[in-house]
């Protein structure tokens, strides 16, 4: 297997752009990136597009070659990954996996969603479809819901309380009141993050992601050719996807994500590092109760810990371990099909020390994990230094 | 009727396209007596977790439970 480096990142802004569509904004990260690793679009070999529900978002299909051809990329094989929020991830995954067998060597993925023209209504109605709408979702859930009952239920178990989940929207604000491409560049307090509106019990408002419209996009090529196209290569040193059950009610245990153990597991295994030698991370916050959860199951903190974990400011911009510099999906945007891709390329920006007013002080090994639905797909990347 | 006991529970108040009239209401992940785990939408009084639910009438073939009146624990 081929070692593997991040030649180019670009990205859009986050935000609600009526007068952009979905192409226009793939194209944009997808030029960002080719322009960043001074790479022409007729070198790219194979292109992976992230995106969970264009089809239902905008009516549009067959999306791969609809943005690859837009960008100059043609002829070459242009393939949609679909895994809900984890789509972009998992497209990294197998763009990763692709040029590490020695299939291709310059690979770009990008991770797109439009998802503002709909109404907020709407928009739960389709991001349902990433749950079992057999079951749980027929029965009026949605996935604030879902992760409702998962923040219950660790209360519950674990004394978690409501200000360990308002600490996260708090930090995750803070943070993002430094990121230029930010959706929501606002500093809220913790007395506000505790009386957001319901969303459901015991989330409101602030404990919840925004919906965003954007796009991220990054291109790898093998580590040993990585000098030929820039001198600022990342290295990929873990990467690993694992799966579990679509339906919460399937899980034994929900207040834990097996997926992201096992995706976990075999990254750190994979790049040698323990999780104490993560120095910084973004981590999926769909809502405050998965940042926690997640630093959890990462090993950051310990079981039924990451409630005080996070209070205690361990996560902070300048704590132990960062965790979401960049705002994270409560702060900067989550347009579901382009968080992956977009936390990749916000762990390039650090690395290569290009955060600005939000860089991390140690930046050389950083961990990102997305997570689709409530759990049923995860990608744990690490990169580090090339 | 299945019963059972409440794993864990949520009041909605930001619903579905599709359920918008109904919000505020109560889902919940049911722990079944007889084994197995549902989730199903909870008719009448709140519940919290641990509490015993019993079903009652199922609406478009989602479950609806309702908090167990007076009973003694489950096992």
């Amino acid at each position: 297997m081929r070692a593997v480096a991040v030649i180019g990142a670009g990205k859009t802004r986050f935000g609600a752009f009526p007068d952009r569509d979905l192409r226009s904004l793939a194209v944009e990260a997808g030029e960002k990136a080719l322009h960043d690793a001074a790479l022409p679009p007729e070198r790219v070999e194979s292109f992976y597009l992230g995106n969970f529900s264009g089809p239902a978002f905008v009516g549009q299909n067959h999306l791969a070659p609809f943005v690859s051809t837009a960008l100059g990329i043609n002829g070459v094989p242009a393939t949609r990954i679909e895994a809900a929020c984890a789509s972009s991830g998992s497209a990294f995954f197998h763009a990763w996996a692709e040029v590490a067998a020695g299939i291709a060597d310059v690979v770009m993925v990008v991770g797109v969603e439009k998802m503002t023209s709909q109404t907020t209504a709407r928009v739960s109605e389709i991001l349902a479809e990433a749950g079992d709408c057999s079951g749980e979702m027929k029965a009026g859930n949605t996935f604030a819901s879902l992760f409702a009952m998962i923040a219950r239920r660790h209360m519950h178990d674990f004394g978690t309380k409501k200000e360990h989940l308002a600490a996260v929207a708090v930090k995750n604000h803070a943070n993002g009141a430094l990121n230029p491409d930010a959706h929501m560049r606002k500093v809220i307090t913790l007395e506000q993050a505790l009386n957001g509106k319901p969303v459901a019990d015991p989330l409101n408002i602030y404990d919840c992601s925004l919906i965003s419209d954007g796009a991220a996009a990054v291109i790898l090529a093998p580590l040993e050719r990585a000098e030929e196209f820039t001198d600022r290569a990342v290295r990929v040193l873990g990467i690993a996807q694992a799966s579990d059950f679509v339906a919460l009610d399937q899980k034994e245990d929900i207040t834990t994500f097996p997926a992201v153990r096992r995706a976990a597991q075999k990254a750190y295994q994979m790049a040698g590092v323990s999780p104490d030698e993560i120095e910084f991370a973004e981590l999926h916050d769909c809502f405050t109760i998965a940042e926690i959860v997640a630093s959890e199951d990462l090993g950051f903190c310990g079981r039924g810990e990451g409630g005080p974990y996070a209070f205690e400011g361990c996560t902070s911009l300048h704590g132990a371990r960062p965790v979401n510099a960049s705002g994270g999906l409560k702060s900067k945007g989550h347009p579901v099909g382009a968080t992956g891709a977009a936390q990749i390329f916000d762990l390039v920006q650090q690395i290569r020390c290009e955060a600005g007013e939000r860089q991390v002080q140690r930046h050389s090994v950083g961990l990102a994990e997305n997570l689709g639905g409530s759990g049923a797909t995860c990608v744990v990347s690490i990169l580090g230094k090339a | 009727m299945r019963s059972g006991r409440v794993y864990s529970e949520t009041v909605i108040y930001s619903a579905p396209e599709a359920f918008v009239n109904e919000a505020p209401y109560q889902t919940a992940i049911v722990t079944l007596d007889d084994g197995g785990r549902v989730t199903a939408r909870i008719a009448g009084e709140r519940v919290a977790i641990d509490d015993c639910v019993v079903e009652v009438e199922g609406r478009d073939d989602v479950p609806f439970f309702r908090k167990a009146a007076g009973a003694p624990p489950t096992a």
